[in-house]
């Protein structure tokens, strides 16, 4: 494998200062790692951020769930106060990677992932995200698995991440750490859509660390789903996945939320699909209207057409799936 | 507590010292910066068990335990497991006796190649003891789902896993350091 310098960083600040163009942090190493071998990325120096303190989960005053850095997916699948307020997020969770590699991931890393793009990954592809201005073999490629949402001439890659499109429907915030202190940006301005430029695909400034994800304070009583569709059962990512959650006001939805996976560029939320769910019954119809209006602006490549039904069947079992327990939680309520 | 000399970065000729404990030993040897788990045990280490498969976390024949959890040592850099305990096949046997999941493996017939059965087990043991995953089957086959095995044996597998969790279950009166790990 290439060869790197590595360091160890003690805090924050000092992992911040680190950081500039030709370093990469490593934490559970699962993305960096495998695209180092495949001479994919190319770091000089990678700076090892696993003693960083960021490994807490904790609920905030103002019922907000605050995620450090560095808690991996398995940990943060199975926390009592995510399989309790957000059971979309531990199921997207445990319906990503493997347990392997789900012990080693991180939070921040999931949201760093980089796309499974064959052609990305590919170092002798054509590929404007890995190096601008080469092309992108995908657009006339097999382009099965690529993205019907968010895509440009330049790129049409999938957000590969199970993790990200369940915090996209729960709302979030990400704290970013520098030397110069630390910024706040909202979940859904974090990931970028390729335009003319993809191999810019995220708000993370050189010099910049995730160090908290900071998830909304769940709705209530509301009944929330992830479902993940794809070619095997089990360790494979999404042809098209939904995460749903919303809450009831009697037979009408109150507060509806929903995000996609697998077919857009980025972690994939559906506000137009949201407003047209709110104060109306809690019924297929509503929700096969608001499927229709998520992929509105779907543009299928040669191979991939079949994701926009995929896509629109995934958020109408999602939400209907969240209906069923959002019913069960008011009845619950009820009783008590 | 932290080496200092590794704060700086270092170019990747020159080796970085590595405390770790593997299999139950304190071990301390100087590994290349860029050295991956995998390539250190094999390579470095003389521990053949480990299987390189895909080299990129998709095959599981890699698997091995880092602080009692399941990983993929191709996607580890060795450096990353300062101070952590490492648990590869060659250490579940113990005192000459095999390991009930090993000994499972071979009752079932749990295997036809072989080459991905160390990371089969290492899986299956770290499952077994992890009380967050559920014991059906089905919870069992989602759990095991980072190891594939290209013979196809996982209907014996399977089984496999399930009768040591009942000879584990027996042995529960007396848990063994690694049953626990």
């Amino acid at each position: 494998m290439r060869a790197f310098a590595y360091s160890r960083a003690d805090s924050v600040d000092h992992a911040a200062h680190r950081i500039t163009h030709d370093a990469a942090f490593v934490a559970g190493g699962t993305t960096l790692l495998d695209l180092i071998k495949l001479d994919v990325l190319k770091p000089k120096n990678v700076v090892d951020i696993n003693a960083l303190p960021l490994k807490r989960v904790e609920r905030l005053d103002d019922g907000r769930l605050r995620i450090g850095a560095l808690v991996t997916n398995t940990d943060l699948a199975h926390h009592p106060e995510v399989k309790r307020h957000y059971p979309l997020l531990s199921q997207a969770l445990l319906a990503g990677a493997s347990t392997q590699l789900r012990n080693m991931a991180t939070t921040a890393g999931n949201v760093m992932q980089r796309t499974r793009c064959p052609y990305y990954r590919d170092a002798a592809a054509a590929c404007n995200r890995r190096e601008p201005g080469s092309g992108c073999d995908a657009r006339g490629g097999l382009n099965r698995l690529n993205a019907v949402l968010g895509g440009s001439d330049a790129c049409v890659a999938v957000h590969p991440s199970d993790m990200c499109v369940a915090m996209a429907a729960i709302g979030a915030t990400l704290t970013l750490s520098s030397a110069d202190g630390e910024r706040e940006v909202a979940f859904g301005d974090f990931h970028r859509l390729p335009g003319d430029t993809p191999h810019i695909e995220h708000d993370l400034a050189d010099g910049e660390l995730i160090t908290a994800i900071t998830l909304e304070p769940p709705l209530a009583p509301a009944g929330s789903y992830y479902l993940k569709l794809r070619d095997r059962a089990s360790y494979e990512f999404a042809l098209a996945s939904a995460a749903a959650q919303l809450s009831l006001d009697g037979e009408m939805i109150g507060e509806a939320r929903v995000a996609l996976g697998g077919v857009g560029t980025k972690p994939w939320r559906c506000p137009d699909a949201e407003a047209a769910l709110v104060g109306q019954p809690a019924q297929i119809a509503t929700f096969e209207r608001a499927a229709e209006i998520a992929l509105r602006d779907a543009t299928p490549l040669e191979h991939n057409a079949f994701k926009i039904p995929l896509a629109r069947q995934s958020i109408v079992r999602a939400l209907r799936e969240a209906t069923r327990l959002a019913r069960d939680e008011g009845k619950q309520e009820g009783q008590v | 507590m932290m080496d200092d000399s590794a704060h700086s970065p270092r170019p990747s000729d020159e080796t970085v010292r590595l405390d770790f404990t593997l299999n139950g030993e304190p071990r301390t040897i100087e590994v290349a910066p860029n050295a991956v788990l995998l390539d250190v045990l094999r390579e470095q280490l003389g521990l053949g068990g480990t299987k390189k498969g895909c080299d990129h976390g998709q095959c599981g024949a890699c698997t091995v335990h880092v602080d009692g959890l399941a990983m993929n040592s191709c996607l580890r850099l060795a450096i990353m497991c300062q101070g952590q305990q490492v648990t590869t096949i060659e250490g579940l046997a113990k005192d000459g006796q095999l390991h009930p999941v090993q000994q499972s493996f071979l009752e079932c017939d749990a295997y036809q190649c072989g080459y991905c059965t160390p990371g089969q087990m290492m899986s299956a043991t770290a499952l077994l003891a992890d009380d967050r995953i559920g014991a059906d089957d089905a919870s069992v086959k989602e759990a095991m789902s980072g190891n594939i095995c290209r013979c196809g044996a996982y209907k014996n597998i399977l089984e496999a896993i399930q009768q040591a969790r009942v000879q584990l279950g027996h042995d529960a009166t007396t848990p063994r350091k690694e049953d626990v790990a």
